[in-house]
């Protein structure tokens, strides 16, 4: 974390839309879901870039083996959210976060990094395999952690990218390039190289963007599989992919959680009215 | 107005035509029972076409605003309620049409009831069309609970027309055709209140998001 004194935090900004200003309203804190057990918890998570508040007050839980998806608009702190959970963001020197995030009960800002990222993978927007062949993007994770013995190397990475469902398309050419890979089958190769390090928790940022829909509609079968060994947290601009892929959605609006609840009622029927008019297309 | 706000008001608007249609169609018939108004019964038939033209129109309107818009919240409930409302509106056109041909069959003979049953229920169905209609317009989910209040009263009444027709029929056979005619009726326009109360559920998921039917809200 930088040293640099942070301000005290901000309310956030009140927000216009359509001529009218709302004052922001948070999403009101709700007791776990009943049968659900959270795997990640935040308790007023507050974070800044230098002197400029990116997150107000997020208070919540991501479930176990569920798919939690983040919408809202850009800007509105869901990525910044997403990089707080692997504490990515420490890469930027004025950055700051304060407050709690729990990972099974343990406190991930007093775990060591790289063993909190060995639990908690990310793949990103843009697919960024290495330089290297596939199967050494797959071993590399392992080979680092040296988790997986030089004998089962080549059985582990059949098993990552049968598990990102990349497997059938690639088990003939693994010492090529991963750049000759698509861009679908480049993100799914990330995704492997992530599901790797059997990380319990995966965060997804915008992982379909660049993708047509063939390859999205992999990603998002994949995804839907990846569940029952992981949990899943997904940012996306997409709002139809949030209600086809997550269990639960969440949306944040100016550095504010706005609503969290299940998928079906923030699509179907959203309690807030910034929700509504931001999925309606309504916003702004 | 975005252009698919535009669309939504379309389906609105063309729903509002139906729904016009059909409750002039519910009060002619009506009064082609009640008047013998051989006149209202006719424009009851022909303004069937009209009615099943519009309902195939709303179908595929809605339908390709699902397909095209993949619509959320407020807007996908409108859609989906539109969908519902326009099967139960054409219906309930159908009803009318069912009452106006009985009607016409009355009209050369003399009633063997007074029929105060049957327009006391007459009376309290198109309050029941009428209110679910404007609940529907005006998204008022009180009124669309009001109208869910009024269907045990209509079933009731049809249930005592039932008896009294049956008792008719009992006193003298010759009284058959037209009492059969009656109930035909009584049983049309409790239909027509079941369809104005299927209505109003929808409204009241358009406009809470609820599901209030068979009993949902209570079980909950």
């Amino acid at each position: 974390m930088s040293p640099m004194q942070a301000p005290s935090p901000q309310p956030a900004p009140d927000v216009t839309m359509r001529g009218q200003t709302f004052p922001m309203q948070m999403a009101e804190e709700k007791k776990p879901v009943a049968g659900e057990v959270a795997k990640l918890s935040t308790t007023n998570l507050n974070f800044y870039y230098g002197s400029f508040q990116a997150l107000h007050g997020i208070s919540m839980q991501v479930y176990a083996n569920r798919v939690t998806a983040f919408i809202g608009p850009s800007g509105c702190g869901k990525s910044t959210f997403l990089r707080t959970i692997n504490r990515m963001y420490e890469t930027i020197r004025t950055s700051r976060a304060e407050g709690e995030i729990l990972l099974d009960g343990e406190d991930i800002f007093k775990l060591e990094v790289s063993e909190l990222r060995k639990r908690v993978g990310m793949v990103f927007q843009r697919s960024n395999p290495f330089p290297k062949s596939i199967f050494d993007n797959i071993a590399y994770g392992p080979r680092i952690n040296g988790s997986v013995s030089r004998s089962g190397m080549k059985e582990h990475v059949e098993q990552s990218l049968r598990r990102a469902a990349l497997w059938d398309e690639v088990k003939d050419k693994l010492n090529e390039s991963a750049y000759s890979l698509s861009g679908g089958q480049q993100q799914r190769l990330c995704i492997a190289r992530a599901l790797a390090v059997d990380p319990e928790v995966l965060l997804l940022d915008e992982p379909c963007s660049a993708l047509d829909p063939i390859a999205t509609a992999k990603i998002e079968d994949l995804i839907f599989q990846l569940k029952d060994s992981c949990t899943i947290v997904i940012v996306t601009h997409n709002m139809q992919q949030a209600a086809r892929v997550a269990d639960f959605t969440g949306f944040f609006l100016m550095g504010k959680l706005i609503e969290f609840d299940t998928t079906t009622v923030i699509f179907k029927n959203p309690a807030k009215k910034e929700t509504e008019d931001y999925i309606t297309g309504r916003f702004g | 107005m975005r252009h698919f706000e535009q669309e939504l008001e379309q389906l609105k608007g063309k729903l509002l035509e139906m729904s016009a249609l059909v409750e002039a169609a519910v009060q002619r018939s009506v009064a082609a029972v009640a008047q013998k108004d051989r006149s209202a019964a006719e424009q009851v038939l022909h303004d069937e076409a009209r009615i099943n033209a519009l309902e195939m129109e709303i179908d595929e309107f809605a339908i390709n605003l699902l397909a095209t818009q993949q619509p959320l919240a407020a807007d996908l409930r409108l859609v989906v309620a539109a969908l519902k409302i326009n099967t139960d509106l054409e219906r309930m056109g159908d009803l009318s049409v069912s009452i106006a041909q009985r009607a016409v069959s009355l009209l050369s003979e003399p009633v063997i009831t007074p029929m105060v049953d049957i327009r006391h229920m007459s009376s309290l169905v198109e309050s029941m069309v009428r209110k679910s209609l404007d609940a529907f317009v005006a998204n008022d989910a009180d009124m669309a609970r009001s109208v869910l209040a009024s269907d045990d009263a209509v079933d009731s009444l049809r249930t005592a027309s039932y008896h009294e027709l049956v008792s008719f029929m009992e006193k003298d056979p010759r009284n058959i055709p037209q009492a059969l005619d009656l109930i035909g009726i009584t049983r049309s326009l409790e239909r027509i209140a079941d369809h104005s109360t299927n209505i109003a559920e929808d409204v009241l998921f358009l406009v809470k998001g609820i599901d209030v039917r068979h009993h949902a809200e209570a079980r909950q």
